[in-house]
């Protein structure tokens, strides 16, 4: 037979109140199993206290190669950062 | 347009993305995934993140010798935990080595069938209880001293896996020295056998940080891609220059008679390293590299099955999941 155990995307929560974080990937048969492996690889001191697994096929990346079309509009919006407003001294803290 | 840009656009075009590529390394950029990069870039990332994953996995089994007979539970219970941290730091490197596009399958495939190499010291046999010793003192010694500037290295996952792989590394160290620590304090018999392990891993210890830069072939290209950061030669003298107090201090000696502190270097000398006993153990001529391969190999085989019904389950499990939506 022989199929391979497809790849999953591990995310981590380290504590309450952090987001969840990419931590690596694994190769597991099913979600669950990617779960209790994600434990043992991933988290063997306290790294966690939340795990998601995703199979990496489903995760959709941009392209790098794209990055100019994608991200260079953000660059010309100055006005979007609060330093782009003029304030009298006065004004201490706004 | 030059003459050559007309006759061979595309090479004209790599070669200024490969500067721009060298641009980026040299600002201390990151290389993620999915950025361009030279096929050498991923080729040679892929040999050595591969062999250090191997090398990690292989690790496993001369340690992995003495769990059963471990002489207390607090020493089975660390020697297990580091076993296990061994297992968990070859699967970091190895998926870190498939987003560059290789399976995990061709890696297995490169390391059983003996086209991939894994650290050479690997197939000296560990035959007592001090080895556990020597291996964590010396071995994961030279092992954090090849690593640390790793974690610094040009390609985003291969710096990510290693930052993990060196917070847990020391604790490794430091169970190896407490172990010859104690027996060098013991029982002359016990103190015999701890400086007999450190004997026989001495030599090997030192040769594991590679050959001599004059034999060093890879050098130049890596310290570019800060896949090195100081070269093998330096890097033992480090690796010496630290042990040598350790070794001292409980009391055991370093077997290398032309060992003598060079007042005006700061620094060690030591003697000649027998590079053709390395050579053999790399060629394969070592006393376990014919044992280390059949146990991964077995362990591996023998674990199809199970790996297959795994398999099997999870889609039988999809399916029926399937069918109750329908």
């Amino acid at each position: 037979m022989s199929k391979n155990w497809p790849l999953w995307e591990i995310f981590v929560r380290s504590k309450n109140g952090l987001e969840h974080r990419h931590f690596g990937s694994l190769h597991a048969a099913d979600a669950e199993m990617a779960l209790v492996n994600a434990r043992d690889v991933y988290t063997r001191r306290n790294e966690g206290v939340s795990i998601w697994v995703v199979e990496s096929k489903n995760i959709i990346a941009s392209n790098p190669e794209h990055n100019g079309e994608m991200f260079e509009p953000a660059q010309d919006k100055v006005y979007r950062h609060p330093t782009f407003y003029d304030l009298p001294d006065e004004v201490k803290h706004m | 347009m030059s003459e050559e840009q007309i006759k061979n656009p595309g090479t004209e075009r790599s070669r200024s993305l490969e500067k721009q590529f060298e641009a980026r390394i040299a600002r201390d950029e990151k290389i993620e995934p999915k950025d361009w990069m030279p096929e050498k870039y991923r080729k040679t990332h892929i040999r050595q993140m591969s062999q250090h994953a191997h090398s990690e996995i292989v690790g496993m089994l001369p340690e992995g010798n003495w769990i059963t007979r471990a002489p207390s539970l607090r020493r089975k219970v660390a020697l297990l935990a580091k076993v296990q941290d061994e297992a968990g730091h070859g699967l970091y490197l190895y998926s870190a080595t498939e987003t560059l596009g290789i399976s995990r399958d061709e890696m297995y495939e490169q390391l059983h069938t003996g086209k991939a190499k894994y650290s050479s010291i690997f197939n000296y046999p560990t035959v007592t209880w001090a080895d556990m010793g020597a291996i964590g003192w010396l071995v994961d010694g030279a092992a954090i001293i090849n690593q640390v500037p790793l974690c610094n290295t040009s390609y985003g996952p291969y710096a990510r896996a290693m930052i993990r792989v060196c917070k847990e590394e020391s604790f490794h160290q430091r169970q190896g020295y407490e172990i010859m620590m104690k027996l060098a304090n013991g029982t002359p018999e016990q103190k015999e056998m701890a400086q007999d392990a450190l004997n026989r891993w001495w030599w090997p210890s030192l040769m594991m940080l590679g050959p001599t830069d004059a034999e060093s072939i890879h050098t130049e290209q890596s310290m570019k891609w800060k896949l090195k950061r100081k070269s093998n030669d330096d890097l033992r003298q480090q690796f010496i220059d630290q042990t040598v107090p350790q070794a001292d201090l409980i009391g055991l000696t370093i077997p290398d008679p032309d060992l003598k502190w060079n007042e005006e270097r700061q620094s060690y000398d030591f003697g000649d390293i027998d590079w053709d006993e390395f050579w053999q153990v790399v060629k394969g001529h070592g006393p376990m590299n014919k044992e280390r391969m059949k146990a991964r190999v077995g362990a591996w085989e023998e674990g199809e099955w199970v790996r297959d019904a795994a398999m099997a389950y999870a889609d039988k499990k999809q399916e029926r999941k399937e069918k109750q939506v329908v």
